[in-house]
Order: C-alpha cells, then structure tokens, then sequence
C-alpha cells in the first residue's frame, strides 16, 4: 500500500508519520486542510506539551486497569483478561452527518422488523419474491419455530449494533446488521467516562452530544416489551457465564440498570413461567435481556448439548410469559447473503430509498456472479455468512495464490454459505501512535439501536480503530481497539 | 440474592476458612516433630489425616527400601507436600485456595474489589510456591502466607464488603467451617491424646499446647486458666468459651445470628427447621457443662455436634439454595 505524504498537511512534529492516500481522512480534506470541525482538537493536541499528553494517556490508562475493563481472548489459558486497547484521541462527527446516520439506522431498523416479522407470519415478501424464499429457508439463523409466533409490539430486533464504514466518498455505508447479540456498548460508554476525564475543556467546548444515558434507555426499552399484564415487570440479563469473552459487559450492563444478572442455571421454568433461583424462594421473570445466541438458549428447543441456557424457556417465550430480547430468529435479517437484500427490504416495507447504502455485495450463489468473483479474487473479499468477528475470511489483495484456489473449491462446494464484496478502503482517523506522535489508522463505526415504544440511538457509538498501521481489522478478538465518538451538537 | 451467589459465596468462605485451618494444623505438627516425643511420627500424622477429615487418597507411605528415620521424615514430606500443595486431593490447601478462587471468580460482581485482590494475590503466591518437589524452605514460606493472606480477605471482608445478606452468608461459611474443623479436631484429641494416660507429662505438655496453638487458643487460654493445662479446661476452653473466636461455642453462636441476619433478610417462610436446629445446638453448648460432658461420652457429645452441623449446612441448601420448585411454589 502506497503512504506517499500529502502536501499541505500542516507541518509540526507530532504529524511527522503522517500520510494520505485514496481513502478518506477523517481530520484532513483531499487538499491536506484540517476539516473545520477537527480544528479545535488539532488545536488542543499540538498545543498541549508531550509529557502533558503522556502524563493523561497514563493516568487513562490506570482508569481502564482500576475499573477492570477487560475482555476474554479465546483459546488461551490462565490470565486471558486483558484490557481493551483504545485511544485518546476523539473521532469527531459533525451533527449533520449525525442526524444522517441516525435517520438511516431507524429507517433500517424499521424495515428490519417489519421482514422479521412478515417472515415468521404471513411471507408476503417472499410470496412477491422481492426476496427469494431459498435465501431465508437457507439461512441457518432462521427458526421455524417461530413461524405464527406472537411478538410484544411485534419488536423483533430491540437492540441492534450496526456496523457502518465511511468511504473514499466519505459517505457512510453499511457493512452489516448485527441483529443478535451485539456488544462493545460498555467500551463506548467507559470510554466516554474517562474521555471526559481526560480532556474535559475540549469536551464541554465542543458540546458533545451525551451517550450516558444508555443504561436507562435499554431499561426504558426491555421494559416496554414486556408481557402483557406485567405492569412491573422483573428484568434480567441473561449471560453465558464468566467464561463468556464479554462477560465484563454483562455483569456492566446489569449494574448499570440495577437488575440481576443470570445464568442458566439461575433460571426454572414451571408451568411456562420463568423464574430464578433467589434466596427468598423463585421470584418471576418478565424480561430477559439475553447475551446467549439462540443455538444455546434452550436444550429442549435448540440445541440439546447445551448447559448454558435453561430448559423450557423457549415454551415460557411461545406461551408469552416472558419476553426474550432480541426474539429468537432474528439472525436471519443479519445473514450475509441476506444483507444484499436489505436495500430492496426497505423500499418494499416503507417505499423509501434507502438513507444509508450498502456495501457491493456478490450473491454466489448467482452463476454469472459467481463467474465474476472466482475470476477476480485478488480484488475482493470474501465472506462466510455464518461467521463474524472477522473470522473465515479471504482478504483478496492480501491473499496467497493458494488461498485463493482453496476458497474458489470451497465457493463451489457450497455457493450459499459465501458472500463477496469489493475490498474497501475505509477512513481514517487520527490516532496518538506508541511513540507519541499523531497517525492516521483505519476506523470504523457501531452505533447501538434500541427499539422499543420508540427508537434510541445514543448519539455516537463505539469506534473501532485497526491499531496496526496499514490493517483493515477493527475486531477486539484480533488486534482491533476503539475510540470515544464524540457527535458534535447542532 | 440469587441462590447461585448465595451458594459461591458460602463456599468461598468456608474454603478460605479450612485452608488456614489446615496450613496451622500442618505448621503446629512440623514444630511438635522438631521436638524429642513419644508420639511417633505415623501417629502423629494419622492424626492430623483424621482431623481434615475427608483426606480420601492421603496416606502415610513409609519407603519399603529403607528404615528408621530417613524413611519416615520421607513419608513425612510426601504427605505435607500432598496436603499443602497436591490439587488433585480435595483436603489440600492449595485445592481449597484453588475452590475458593474459582467461587469468587463466578460471582467476581457480588464481591468487592479488594477482596478479590487478596484472593487473587494469595492465587498467584501459592502457584509461585507450588513446586514439584517437596522442600522444607517451601513450606515455611507457604504456610504463614496462607494464612497471612486468609486472615487479610477476612479483613477486607469485613471492611469493604456491604454488611448486607451476601456478608451474612459469607459468615455463615467461616464459622460452620470452623465449628466443625474445632469439633473434628476435639474429637481427634479426645479420642487419640486424652486418653492415652499413660505419656510421661512434658510430652504430654507439648501436645496439648499444640492442640491449643492449632486453635491460636494459648495465649487466650492462658489468660483464664494460666498455663496450669488440663484436660478438662482445654476442653471446656475450646468447646464452651463464649468470648473466644476459635471456639465451638463462639462459632456456633456467630453461625446462628448470621442465620437469623439472613432470615430476615429474606423474610423466607421455610426457615423455621433450620432455625430451630441451629438454636438447639446454640442452646446446648450455652447450657452445656463440661464435667457432665466428661462424665458422660465427650467423643459422642462432639460426634453429635458434627451431625447438627451436617444437618444445618443440608438445610440451608433446603431452604436457600437447593430447593425444589414445588416447595417454593406451595406458599
């Protein structure tokens, strides 16, 4: 990858790694000028001395440890929690582009629903064949259980975290749906916290649109899901265990909101009520707020090895004793190949364009577009649609021949399980680098949607930053950090 | 509170309580054997297997090649490794350090932070000082920081932790552990040391200020009594003293109002079973008088106290934490 400098990047010594090229500079415009609003934080960080910037990555860096924020990476052994990489310096997002995004996401959210919904009931769109009904029988995320299911407020999706990308353009697009369990909001809030902290003047003059309120917002929303003629209804969240890699978010999120934190095992179903195991004898569940995928939930209803859901869940959700959040099923909207649909999905649920775009996305399961695919692999990459966090993926320009033959047999093997798309190259952001000095490095963007009564988007989300020079891999389980997101006020 | 932190948090305390109650009973006997004593080395550790009770897999292995000393210090090694440091036998110290980590670990949110410092901390000790092979300077070190570090949790448990039912349950851990280990430990006594009259009276001196030591009783023994030893005050002492922390009667008394803390706590409708076995046996020790205990059957008066302990920890299953879904239901 070519990092020619760009001129006109105002010389100064922090800037003295810093460099451009075709994709988008979240600080600097094409003709190397600081974008107006990036002014006053360029401002602060060249102003402020270097052993002051130091002094506050230190003492950000003991908030983090001190709080314990950690996360769990897989498939080591002892002392695996480590703390979650993250930046000081803020990405910015003015109010406009805000309110574009936001207007986006609960368009997309509607829509996303809607189809849940249609899905598991009367499969109208599938009827017209705006969506082709193999695309959803094939999905393995898709439960026919819950065909004919009745859903409070028929809210599929009520937490969402989508992840977008900005391009060369610098418009923001989607990359993908994350419609089951998503995580990483407990980053974007402790990241704000000791963002604060860190540089409080900046922060009050920029007059930063607040996220905080997070915790009540998601309370405010699985509240308004619950069963009928549960005016007071007992909330939890429901986590896989300590052995979970976000296990510190749930035990986070439960504080957060005030409400217990269970496992499986803390759960007894009788009579299709939920209840949990307490000191003071079983007390009723409304409302779960569940961080376990749909595979493990139920071993009456799923899969039946699994130890960390509880049995006779699934038959307590059907008789509407309980609600779970997100519903069951809903991975069929966030499926890969699924994805490239979702522009037509809006048009046909609320006869809108779509706010935000989608990413090119090649169906293999096409022939003329698998043609294409195999014959340019070194353009493109290609996905599993059943994988995430950056796993079981082919980077085309970044592969060897060898890999390239061994994904061309598997694309054959099975056309549905693999996606396509054009090889990005998404923004970048100012980041402080190990040795002090100020570098661009590539970052994307996960808001997190509510859905309950009404729609919350907490203004901003979680960045995630590629913190290795040159990588396209934002994911915390490989090497991925984040940043505070600051949206800027009107 | 759910029935899961309740139950992590019971055994989180009773395992940190037995292994400082082990690393003493272990430090106590390795000094007793530095000095001349009728009692044999095999004797002794016998004794010592008996006292921690569920020591399935330990035992006394004299080496068949050789004889006399040499071979039983071996034997003696061997045996202290296992009991400090081997994982695999439940009654280890370091199986108990393990378990009680591996608890608080689970419930890492119920606790406070510092006390998972000390847990945590006293983890990373005990795996530096595991070793494989059995060595002397190991042990002196390993011991007092065993109990160095329980005695710190116990501290910062009592300091950092809200004194709300989860510290009620963590007390109803300690002192249930401790009320057996003391009352197991009697028993051994009273059965092995007691009754063999015929010890010439230094040795015999020796092992009841162990008994006493193990207890970290001397010093508060001596304060009521002098050191004027005797069957009957060591006994009357470490069974009935109410003021004491290490003894039955203070354990059993501790036990039953953190019982009563969590009953009302709770305000569960099905204590009243485990309240009135933990009273009787409150109200027994109260009223107990050591002479009629002598001159009855000491050994079946501590038995029976081991059975209401078993029976209280099965209830507070029952009634807190294992209950079925009928019984909860049938209010």
């Amino acid at each position: 990858m070519t990092t020619t400098p760009v001129r006109g990047v105002p010389e100064h010594p922090l800037l003295r790694d810093y460099f451009m090229d075709a994709a988008f500079d979240e600080m600097f415009d094409g003709e190397g000028a600081i974008r107006p609003h990036y002014q006053a934080l360029f401002h602060e960080l060249t102003t402020l001395p270097p052993e002051e910037i130091r002094r506050r990555k230190q003492s950000a860096d003991a908030s983090f440890l001190m709080q314990g924020i950690t996360f769990t990476v897989y498939g080591r052994d002892e002392g695996t929690e480590r703390i979650f990489p993250y930046d000081l310096i803020p990405r910015l997002v003015t109010g406009e582009e805000w309110d574009r995004i936001e207007r986006g996401l609960t368009q997309r959210i509607t829509a996303l629903n809607l189809f849940l919904h249609d899905v598991y009931n009367d499969q109208k769109i599938l009827a017209q064949g705006v969506v082709p009904r193999e695309v959803v029988y094939s999905c393995q995320q898709f439960r026919r259980q819950m065909r004919g299911l009745r859903v409070p407020r028929n809210v599929y999706v009520a937490i969402a975290g989508t992840d977008l990308l900005r391009l060369e353009s610098g418009e923001y697009v989607v990359l993908e749906d994350n419609v089951r369990v998503p995580s990483g909001v407990s980053y974007m809030l402790t990241n704000r916290r000791i963002m604060k902290r860190t540089l409080p003047s900046l922060f009050r003059d920029y007059g930063v649109r607040p996220v905080d309120h997070y915790p009540q917002a998601l309370l405010a929303t699985l509240r308004s899901l619950a069963p009928e003629g549960r005016p007071e209804p007992t909330i939890v969240v429901l986590t896989p265990g300590v052995y979970n890699s976000a296990y510190f978010e749930h035990t986070w999120l439960a504080r957060q909101m005030g409400v217990e934190l269970v496992e499986g095992r803390d759960l007894v179903i009788h009579d299709n009520v939920v209840y949990m195991r307490t000191t003071a004898g079983l007390k009723r569940v409304d409302v779960i707020y569940r961080r376990v995928d749909d595979d493990f939930i139920d071993p009456l209803a799923f899969r039946g090895d699994s130890i960390l859901g509880a049995a006779g869940l699934f038959n307590a959700y059907r008789a509407g004793n309980v609600t779970l959040a997100n519903a069951f099923g809903t991975g069929v909207a966030d499926d890969k190949a699924l994805y490239a649909y979702v522009p037509a999905i809006i048009k046909y649920y609320l006869d809108e364009d779509p706010i935000l775009n989608n990413v090119e996305t090649y169906l293999l399961t096409d022939a003329k577009q698998r043609t294409y695919v195999k014959d340019n692999l070194e353009k493109l990459v290609v996905k599993a649609v059943g994988e995430s966090g950056g796993y079981g993926m082919l980077v085309g320009p970044h592969s060897s021949a060898a890999e390239r033959e061994e994904f061309k047999r598997r694309i054959d093997a099975d056309p549905r399980n693999y996606i396509a798309q054009p090889t990005l190259t998404f923004s970048r952001a100012p980041c402080l680098l190990e040795d002090g000095s100020i570098g661009p490095r590539h970052v994307d963007l996960r808001p997190y949607i509510l859905f309950g009564d009404k729609v919350t988007i907490v203004p901003g989300g979680l960045t995630r930053v590629a913190l290795r020079q040159g990588s396209l891999v934002v994911n915390s389980s490989q090497g991925g950090g984040s940043k505070d997101t600051w949206v800027l006020g009107a | 509170m759910l029935s899961r932190v309740a139950d992590s948090l019971y055994w989180t305390s009773r395992y940190l309580e037995r292994a400082e109650h082990t690393a003493r009973l272990i430090d106590i006997n390795m000094g007793l054997m530095l000095d001349r004593s009728r009692v044999s080395a095999e004797r002794r550790w016998q004794r010592v297997l008996s006292a921690v009770g569920s020591a399935q897999g330990l035992g006394w292995h004299d080496d068949p090649d050789s004889e006399g000393e040499p071979a039983r210090w071996l034997g003696v090694t061997a045996l202290v490794h296992a009991l400090c440091f081997d994982t695999t036998k439940h009654a280890s110290i370091t199986a108990c350090i393990f378990g009680a980590r591996e608890n608080a670990r689970q419930i890492r949110d119920e606790i406070s932070t510092e006390q998972w410092q000390r847990l945590n901390g006293l983890f990373h000790e005990i795996s530096r000082l595991r070793t494989a092979s059995p060595s002397e300077r190991n042990l002196a070190e390993f011991l007092p920081t065993i109990i160095d570090g329980v005695h710190l949790f116990q501290g910062v448990t009592d300091t950092t932790l809200s004194h709300g039912e989860g510290w009620h349950v963590m007390r109803v851990g300690k002192y249930l552990e401790r009320a057996w280990s003391l009352t197991t430990l009697l028993d051994v006594y009273e059965r092995e040391v007691f009754l063999g009259q015929d010890s010439d009276d230094a040795g015999e001196y020796l092992e009841w200020v162990g008994l006493l030591r193990i207890c970290t009783a001397f010093e508060a023994f001596c304060r009521v009594h002098t050191a004027d030893l005797t069957h009957e005050r060591i006994l009357e002492f470490l069974l009935l003293d109410p003021d004491f922390p290490h003894t039955v009667r203070y354990a059993v008394d501790a036990l039953h109002s953190a019982l009563e803390a969590i009953q009302q706590h709770t305000r569960t409708q099905h204590g009243a079973e485990l309240m009135r076995v933990a009273g009787r046996l409150k109200a027994t020790l109260a009223f107990a008088q050591v002479g009629e205990i002598l001159a009855q059957d000491p050994v079946r008066y501590l038995r029976r106290i081991l059975e209401q302990c078993r029976e209280i920890h099965d209830l507070i299953y029952a009634v807190y934490i294992q209950y079925s879904v009928e019984t909860a239901l049938a209010v």
